[in-house]
């Protein structure tokens, strides 16, 4: 039986409504004197990463405290010379330390994959974000906040995000979070757009569960939720736009865009935000834009996911791809 | 000097016959040749070849000694039925002087399991600047005819078209690596369904096919020939069949591995199948058969690229690129082309021994099986079927993509000039 | 073979010991003895354990408005993340905890469960107690008292008291979650099931 979150892909639809019910019940601590529970005490977590993220750090990092789990930080800046000798040994060192998880983040796609599969290491793996692959817990905290929006917190119990219609709007190419967002959301039953410019979305998209449009203004009137992906302005130099103001034009969220949107609809974004360039300061700042939400979210969202890896004897979570293939 | 009666073999797969080696020499080759005085070697139901010729092969020797060294590269070799193999130019230092190349030469020479044609760098330090002396080295004790800077792609158009005008002065030919490097900056692997998927660096085929597209058309020009190493594309496959429909002198290889294994499998991000030219999909793969069945690809070779473990077991993004393959290219051969009804034994000959003899002119090899041809041989029992085990290889390094595959056919026995470098299996 | 044919075949043996109208009568009971043990009931907070608990608690704050004319605060504890077994199983699905708007600061908090059997539960819901607040006073109240305490702990108010073997069941059914009322007392099944 799998132990491991590495792709939102793996996840099958009561897997996905699980984790965000038990999310739901965790998000209710936050409100408590004493925000803590003791359900993973005397189990030791690793937060061992790669790349900088302090936002995902420290999400993960307030989920185990809060659950009563020992957490090491580990920030590895992996050497030029010898990464892959350094994730190996790295994983090996800390399981001698006697570690029940590893919570990865790390540049290259597929690590934490390998981590889980190569026969290094026994301990539960969760992916925090690897290369351009996946990012599973941000894509969880997204459909949880989905399901609060636009359904409710109580009454989104038990429910999925059946005909819900979402659009991700950016760097298609470049995304982790896209990609398990699409993953994630067509499980859950949404139906997906994307929408970028051409030269960010990925050759080979067609064979995703989702739709692909390259005019941002013809989507926005049939979307219950936009959500906007970081563009990087290297990208420019790299020829994958000509500038920034086009970029924005075409592709950037503002006022009067926003409000061709449904009025229940809401704007998402995983930070950290580009002001003026994927949106503008506007509609980050409505209340139609969810991104601060979605940071609190995470917290319960990766709670739920620990616990459920974690908290007992063997996980709740089935994995259905990946047992297919065992 | 000892005679060898090879008794019952299946001469290039057709009727049993004896063939008879008197030192260096095939003495005879007929039914019911007399064993007087001669060791024999049972060799019914196998299938007797003129010793494989790889055109691609990476020794490593001198400079990375940890993966593969040309002792072991020889002896990995002949396991897997060679009498001569290319080996590649990018070592350290690379072989781009006289010097060099004179030196792999002879330490194929001394250890005598292989002759070791070494290929000669078509720039210097493989930098696509600046020629390297490339008469030099076709002077040299070597007799370099080979040229390429493979591991790189000559993607200047200006120097591939000075090379190839440059070595018709002594009969060379430039191996280009197809690879168009600003089409492939970060590129991890074949570019399409799968990559988008995986999130790893696409590494689009047309990268591969522009250059070949540019070069066919370079050397008509300049009346020059044209090799591509490691054709990996359908659409690469489509351009070579214009340029020969054409009349231009180019010849092209194809892998073992792209014969056999898809894009698919990377979805392990195993690094084992990290490679380049990167496994591409199952439509590429089945016209990469097709096209070497028909001739339009000529010739197998192995791109045999030793890595030592550490720099494979790893994240994908860390891991090197390569395979080895000269142990196991004879068996993925008759999977994919033999078993499959593609390609008769004899037309395995023709593209594993004769024909990159031939575009590599390595004297001796690939020539006929019969009376006073020099007694370069393979014996293959095809009927055996077994499963890669690593651990057996000869070879320094282990990265085969193929361990615990179940393939057909072994190598039994290779001989060069009568000389056996591998009985029953075993090496001398 | 579904959910519901497993919980017939399970019941199908099994006997009532308490049938609906004991239940209410015994629910009637309890209510009287917290309004006269709290002098009136003032500052008396109900916590239900989920599942059946939770409802077994709302229908004693019906009785106890009934009896004393004043809202009384009704919620839900749950305890599964301060379960003592928590390793011994894969992580269970999580139920709500609902603590009532003034919360349970200096109240007396009275927890509401339908079968007592070994303390287990009532010791984690008085850790999970702890992490919520400082209540004036903690009290028990059970449907079932089936015995077998591994733990010293006791119910202030009992339904009723039924001596068990530890081969035996006892399942409590109510409406709201099973569509009736009763209690049953069956042979334990051969696969662990899910009995008290």
């Amino acid at each position: 039986m799998q132990r491991h979150l590495i792709s939102a892909a793996d996840l099958t639809r009561d897997d996905a409504v699980l984790i965000l019910d038990t999310a739901e019940e965790m998000a209710r601590v936050a409100d408590r004197p004493i925000k803590k529970l003791p359900t993973l005490r005397g189990r030791t977590v690793v937060n061992l990463f790669f790349e900088d993220s302090t936002r995902t750090r420290i999400s993960f990092e307030a989920a185990e405290k809060r659950l009563s789990a020992d957490v090491i930080n580990f920030t590895a800046k992996g050497s030029s010379v010898s990464k892959g000798e350094s994730l190996k040994d790295t994983a090996q060192t800390l399981e001698a330390m006697g570690v029940d998880a590893v919570v990865i983040r790390h540049g290259a796609s597929g690590a934490p994959y390998r981590l889980a599969n190569s026969g290094w290491i026994d301990a539960a793996v969760i992916n925090a974000g690897d290369g351009t692959h996946q990012h599973p817990t941000q894509a969880l905290l997204d459909a949880f906040t989905m399901r609060r929006r636009l359904i409710g917190r109580d009454a989104g119990i038990g429910q999925d995000l059946d005909g819900k219609r979402i659009t991700l709007v950016g760097d298609i190419l470049h995304s982790r979070v896209a990609r398990s967002n699409v993953d994630l959301l067509h499980t859950l039953g949404a139906e997906v757009t994307l929408v970028a410019p051409p030269t960010l979305v990925p050759v080979g998209v067609e064979s995703w569960p989702c739709e692909v449009s390259y005019d941002l203004d013809s989507t926005l009137s049939k979307s219950d939720a936009v959500m906007l992906l970081r563009v990087q302005r290297e990208r420019m130099n790299a020829a994958f736009f000509p500038t920034e103001r086009e970029y924005s034009r075409r592709y950037g969220l503002d006022g009067d865009r926003m409000a061709k949107m449904p009025e229940h609809a809401i704007v998402m974004h995983p930070g950290p935000m580009v002001r003026g360039m994927e949106i503008t300061a506007e509609v980050a700042d409505s209340e139609r834009c969810t991104a601060i939400e979605q940071v609190a979210n995470g917290v319960s969202i990766r709670m739920a996911v620990l616990y459920l890896l974690l908290g007992g004897n063997e996980p709740a979570v089935s994995h259905a791809r990946t047992n297919e293939e065992k | 000097m000892s005679k060898i009666l090879i008794r019952g073999a299946k001469v290039l797969g057709g009727e049993a016959q004896d063939v008879l080696i008197d030192g260096s020499v095939i003495e005879a080759v007929g039914p019911g040749l007399s064993d007087e005085g001669a060791e024999v070697v049972d060799a019914e139901g196998k299938v007797l070849l003129p010793g494989l010729v790889d055109l691609h092969t990476h020794l490593r020797e001198p400079g990375r000694e940890d993966s593969e060294t040309v002792l072991t590269g020889t002896r990995a070799a002949a396991s897997g039925g060679y009498t001569a193999v290319f080996a590649m130019a990018n070592t350290f230092p690379v072989a781009d002087t006289a010097g060099v190349v004179e030196q792999v030469y002879r330490l194929g020479q001394e250890h005598g399991y292989c002759d070791v044609q070494p290929i000669g760098a078509v720039t210097v330090g493989l930098e696509g600047r600046k020629l390297a002396e490339l008469g030099a080295m076709y002077e040299s004790a070597a007799g370099v005819t080979v040229f390429s800077d493979d591991g790189k792609c000559v993607d200047d158009a200006v120097i591939m078209r000075r090379a190839l005008e440059y070595v018709k002065a002594f009969g060379g030919v430039v191996a280009q690596h197809a690879q168009e490097p600003r089409l492939t900056e970060g590129a991890e692997m074949n570019e399409g369904v799968v990559s988008a998927e995986l999130g790893l660096g696409g590494w689009p085929a047309v990268a591969e096919e522009s250059i070949i597209a540019r070069d066919v058309l370079l050397a008509e020009h300049v009346g020059s020939r044209v090799h591509i190493c490691h054709l990996s594309t359908a659409g690469s496959v489509e351009i070579v069949r214009w340029a020969k429909s054409r009349g231009i002198d180019v010849t092209a290889e194809v892998t073992p591995h792209h014969l056999l294994l898809t894009d698919e499998l990377v979805r392990t991000y195993n690094p084992v199948y990290k490679v380049n030219p990167p496994l591409r999909t199952e439509r590429d793969v089945l016209a990469l058969r097709e096209a070497l069945a028909d001739g339009t690809i000529d010739i197998v070779a192995t791109d045999h690229a030793p890595h030592p473990h550490e720099d494979k077991d790893c994240e994908w993004a860390a891991a090197a690129m390569g395979m080895v393959g000269l142990e196991t290219a004879l068996s993925v051969v008759q999977e994919t082309m033999v078993d499959t009804g593609l390609l008769t034994w004899a037309g395995v000959a023709e593209r594993m021994s004769v024909k990159p003899a031939e575009i590599g002119r390595a004297k001796g090899h690939g020539r006929p099986v019969s009376a006073g041809e020099p007694a370069n041989l393979t014996l293959v029992d095809t009927a055996y079927r077994g499963s890669v085990d690593p651990a057996g290889f000869a070879s320094r390094s282990r990265n085969t993509p193929y361990e615990g595959r179940e393939l057909p056919g072994r190598v039994t026995h290779t001989w060069l000039r009568g000389k056996a470098t591998l009985v029953d299996g075993k090496l001398t | 073979m579904d959910k519901q044919d497993k919980h017939d075949t399970h019941t199908s043996d099994a006997r009532p010991v308490l049938e609906g109208p004991d239940i209410a009568r015994v629910l009637t009971r309890i209510a009287h003895e917290i309004v006269e043990r709290a002098k009136g009931a003032d500052d008396v907070v109900l916590l239900g354990i989920p599942t059946r608990g939770v409802f077994l608690a709302q229908r004693l704050g019906v009785k106890l408005e009934e009896i004393t004319d004043r809202k009384i605060p009704v919620g839900s504890l749950d305890i599964t993340m301060y379960r003592d077994d928590l390793r011994m199983h894969p992580p269970r699905a999580l139920a709500r905890t609902e603590i009532p708007g003034d919360g349970i600061d200096g109240r007396l908090v009275v927890l509401v469960d339908d079968v007592l059997f070994s303390g287990r539960t009532i010791r984690a819901a008085l850790d999970a107690l702890n992490d919520i607040g400082r209540p004036r006073a903690v009290q028990l109240a059970v449907l079932v008292d089936r015995g077998h305490r591994e733990l010293p702990i006791r119910a202030d108010y009992v339904g009723k008291n039924l001596p068990t073997s530890l081969r035996e069941t006892v399942k409590v059914l109510l409406a709201e979650e099973d569509g009736r009322d009763t209690v049953l007392l069956g042979a334990k099944p051969a696969a662990p099931g899910a009995s008290q």
